[in-house]
């Protein structure tokens, strides 16, 4: 029923065993997918990221669960890539919003691990209960259609973490069995968790964020802290 | 004898019909239940919606959002460190276990690691929350079913513990204690005196709820059997901490990826249940609670001395890269997926919350059943409402 808990393993060997699984579950999905893997990222000892395209992404699930054995369903997001066009959050002694200031213009767009070509990424993870290893899966989600297949058939779990990316990001999932808003009233408008959509306390305040790290009295001001 | 006329008699008949009729009417006709926003099994404000045949669950729906206050949008214009003090509001009963993840992310991007001591006073406090946590839902789940005393007792060794937090951290409810590198504050003078005693206070109070409850004919009645989920329905609901190992899934991160807590280095044990039943979540939770004290005992002899924080810049700028940390917290696993882009505030934090997953099961498990045991059910679960809304 129960067993201690493992006090005296060696911890090197078994973050290398670990990696060895990360490798193993990245030639599962390719030799499943084919092509459907764009790119993986292994960070020894940390993580896995793997890359697939819109068209994979239902068959992720499926290999995930059933030839991966990654059977627990950890949670389904999204990002948004997109540069805020709102500045930079940390400039807040030109606040480009309170002063009218024309706006910057907007950085390039860049990616995270495994790199993208769309503004918007699905984000999922699933995980193996048994082993102990996950893998992180990301899938450009086209601009055009902002349309993806579902994971509910393959994963109870995904119907609400669905609903949510649907209400907030505006990503439909084609296939799900009851699409609609989860945490928001259904007559709101606009996707909150975009880049785009304004955060309406922060346009009407300055930020206070700069004000906070300055020296506290009767400190050394080096930049070495405590 | 009376005898009965012609003309009763068909009235009779005619009246047993109507009656029958009404009767066929009642019974297709189904019923729409409204629990919550207010209700006591909810603790805070989830609707449920739920459809009745009868007294029986035919679909139910549960309606989060009452409480959503916004955390991932409001964490993209916060500094990494005043992060802290928002994600604290999360699930409000364990905070300081929601603060540690976060770090932890966020000192992974940074590669800076917190010195021994501040590792062991983490664990220390994190599993004080578990049993802070905890211990109030052994008495919860009683007055649901109809026991008012143990919630009593359960508010009461709680304070112990609260107070330990409190004289610690500053904060009974919100410590916004950890900090990037390490701690905050070392821990006041007589601390771990004082822990020690409070720790047979939490064990005395987890063998008196054993006599009153999981020996108890009526407790065993309203939870045995109710509400059972086979664990590979919760593996693919993403059902985590005790509701997933009382459905005998053997899986705890503390013992399994110990990421910067010193957990590898106590004796415990992780305690799973077959049944997956309500009785078996509140059986491994009580075992939990036994285990924190036991922990939280080793960590106050084996606490070693040394500095509690680690060198970092004093405007903490987090490197490019994008990191994903969870910890076994109270109410399940609960991770931060943190991207930064190089600045003084994370790009994107996704939250990922224990009692949202334990609680989008709920359509799936009330089906069927009856309008009494769906409070049991959704006590046996055991979420926090700032921990679905986020």
């Amino acid at each position: 029923m129960s067993h201690l808990s493992s006090t005296d393993t060696d911890e090197a060997g078994d973050a290398a065993a670990t990696d060895e699984l990360r490798t193993g579950l990245v030639e599962g999905l390719v030799n499943e997918l084919q092509d459907g893997v764009v790119a993986s990222h292994l960070l020894p000892g940390r993580d896995l990221w793997v890359r697939v395209t819109a068209e994979a992404w239902d068959a992720a699930g499926r290999v995930g669960r059933d030839v991966l054995r990654c059977s627990y369903f950890c949670y389904l997001s999204v990002i948004d890539w997109l540069p805020s066009p709102f500045g930079r959050s940390m400039d807040s002694s030109v606040d480009n919003i309170l002063e009218h200031v024309a706006a910057k213009d907007p950085e390039p767009m860049t990616h995270g691990v495994t790199g993208g070509e769309t503004r918007f990424q699905l984000l999922a993870r699933l995980y193996d209960v048994e082993r102990h290893v996950g893998v992180n899966f990301k899938a450009d989600v086209p601009d055009d259609t902002l349309t993806m297949a579902t994971w509910t058939k393959h994963f109870g779990g995904a119907n609400w973490h669905e609903r949510e990316a649907f209400e907030m990001f505006g990503i439909t999932f084609a296939g799900h069995p009851s699409l609609r808003k989860l945490y928001l009233p259904g007559d709101f408008e606009g996707y909150p968790l975009r880049k785009d959509f304004p955060l309406l306390s922060r346009m009407v305040r300055p930020w206070p964020g700069i004000v906070d790290v300055e020296g506290m009295p009767g400190v050394a001001d080096d930049d070495g802290g405590e | 004898m009376t005898a009965i006329s012609e003309r009763q008699q068909r009235a009779y008949i005619a009246s047993q019909a109507a009656d029958m009729r009404v009767n066929v009417e009642l019974e297709t006709e189904g019923m729409t239940l409204n629990i919550g926003p207010q209700h006591p099994a909810t603790h805070g404000t989830l609707r449920i919606i739920v459809k009745l045949d009868g007294e029986q669950v035919v679909a139910a729906d549960p309606v989060p959002g009452y409480m959503h206050r916004g955390y991932e949008k409001l964490t993209e214009v916060r500094t990494f460190p005043q992060v802290n003090s928002l994600i604290n509001r999360i699930d409000w009963l364990g905070s300081f276990a929601n603060e540690v993840p976060f770090i932890l992310a966020a000192e992974q991007l940074m590669d800076v690691e917190a010195p021994p001591r501040a590792q062991w006073i983490r664990t220390l406090l994190f599993e004080l929350s578990r049993i802070a946590n905890v211990t109030l839902f052994l008495g919860d789940m009683a007055v649901q079913l109809g026991a008012v005393t143990p919630v009593f007792y359960a508010f009461r060794d709680r304070e112990y513990v609260l107070n330990l937090i409190e004289s610690a951290t500053g904060g009974r409810f919100h410590p916004n204690f950890d900090r990037i590198g390490g701690l905050k504050d070392d821990l006041p003078k007589g601390w771990i005196a004082e822990t020690k005693q409070v720790m047979v206070k939490v064990n005395a109070f987890c063998d008196e709820l054993e006599t009153l409850l999981v020996g108890n004919e009526i407790f065993n009645l309203r939870t045995r059997g109710i509400g059972v989920i086979p664990p590979e329905v919760a593996l693919s609901y993403g059902l985590s901490g005790a509701n997933l190992r009382s459905s005998g899934v053997d899986w705890d991160n503390r013992r399994d990826t110990p990421v910067g807590l010193v957990y590898d280095k106590l004796d415990w044990k992780v305690w799973t249940h077959p049944d997956g039943d309500s009785f078996a979540r509140y059986w491994v939770r009580l075992q939990e609670v036994r285990e924190a004290a036991k922990m939280v005992i080793q960590l106050c002899d084996g606490l070693p001395p040394g500095p509690i924080m680690a060198k970092v810049p004093r405007i903490i700028k987090v490197p490019a890269g994008e990191a994903w940390v969870a910890t076994e917290n109270p109410l399940g696993e609960m991770g931060y997926y943190v991207v930064s882009k190089g600045d003084l505030v994370p790009f994107r934090v996704k939250i990922r919350s224990a009692s949202f997953n334990n609680i989008s099961i709920v359509p799936w498990l009330l089906r069927g059943v009856y309008v009494p045991d769906v409070i049991t059910i959704l006590a046996s679960l055991y979420f926090i409402l700032g921990d679905i809304d986020r």
